[in-house]
């Protein structure tokens, strides 16, 4: 070992690694404890302003949507959630690709439908147009 | 020049006291010309000095360098009474209070990384307290524990590691002096 590394490593002793063990699980505790607030824990698919489905997202599935163009098809994946197609004539909410964040939305307005996605701590307390 | 009516006759424990206590002030004064990125997050250099004194020295010494270096360094700063400075008094008393209880470990297997890991989370532990109740009475403060954690476990090493090695190399501790 580099003689100049252990020296520095002779002051410490066998309970400084203890200390130093629990100093680093408390903070990676404290970041895993505090800092999932991100982390959506379901979609929540709205049309004509009323809710249409809360989908989990643990597993992947698809729901079609009717709103008065057609049809807006939904993808869930684990842990995210996107609109994959929408008769909509600007296809934003199709663009806006997949949503992650806990408080993330995709609005269809065409066609009435939104999906977002709800989470403990969400980024936003609420949108408005 | 006219002679005051006021004697003052410091003792040799006074001076040394003082001498130490300019050392940890002057050391706070260089660190806050360091930019940092959040506030509260600083290496906390005066601590080394408080970890010697409190070895070499003992507790009651390290509480008078310690409290002498807040109040003095937050007066060149132009920060006395201002919320930082409750916030440093908080985090020095609760941090000396935990190095009076933490030098009763064994000091063969504790050493004083140790004592300067425990030295810093009290620290990070009383200004977030005096925060949560009274600067920011909201739990948003806790957001940031993992960061105040993260500098906490670093400095705390690196100023153990700095104090124990000027110890062992520059500062000869006398027999009994342990025994304080």
């Amino acid at each position: 070992m580099n003689p100049r590394l252990a020296d520095w490593l002779a002051l410490l002793r066998p309970g400084d690694f203890a200390t130093l063990a629990g100093a680093l699980a408390v903070c990676v505790v404290s970041a895993l404890l505090l800092w999932r607030g991100g982390a959506p824990d379901k979609a929540i698919v709205r049309a004509g302003g009323a809710v249409f489905a809360e989908l989990s997202l643990a597993q992947p599935q698809r729901v079609d949507v009717p709103g008065p163009l057609g049809i807006t098809r939904i993808e869930v994946e684990p842990g995210r959630a996107r609109v994959l197609s929408d008769p909509g004539p600007r296809q934003y909410c199709v663009r806006q690709g997949w949503l992650s964040r806990a408080g993330a939305v995709a609005i269809c307005a065409p066609n009435e439908v939104s999906l977002s996605l709800s989470g403990g701590a969400a980024d936003y307390d609420s949108l408005n147009y | 020049m006219t002679p005051s009516t006021i004697e003052i006759h410091p003792t040799a424990d006074d001076r040394r006291v003082a001498r130490l206590a300019t050392a940890a002030i002057v050391l706070t004064i260089a660190e806050a010309a360091i930019p940092l990125p959040l506030p509260g997050v600083k290496p906390g250099l005066g601590n080394i000095v408080i970890l010697i004194v409190l070895l070499r020295w003992g507790w009651r010494d390290a509480v008078w360098v310690g409290l002498l270096r807040v109040f003095a360094s937050s007066l060149l700063l132009g920060q006395l009474f201002a919320p930082g400075f409750f916030l440093s008094l908080a985090g020095s008393l609760t941090s000396l209070a935990t190095l009076g209880v933490a030098k009763h470990l064994p000091r063969r297997w504790f050493g004083l990384v140790s004592l300067s890991v425990f030295a810093a989370f009290a620290h990070i532990g009383g200004q977030l307290a005096l925060a949560r109740a009274w600067l920011v009475p909201h739990d948003g403060v806790f957001y940031l524990v993992p960061v105040f954690a993260a500098a906490a476990t670093l400095f705390g090493v690196i100023n153990g590691l700095v104090a124990a090695r000027l110890l062992r190399d520059r500062i000869a501790v006398p027999a009994g002096a342990a025994k304080r």
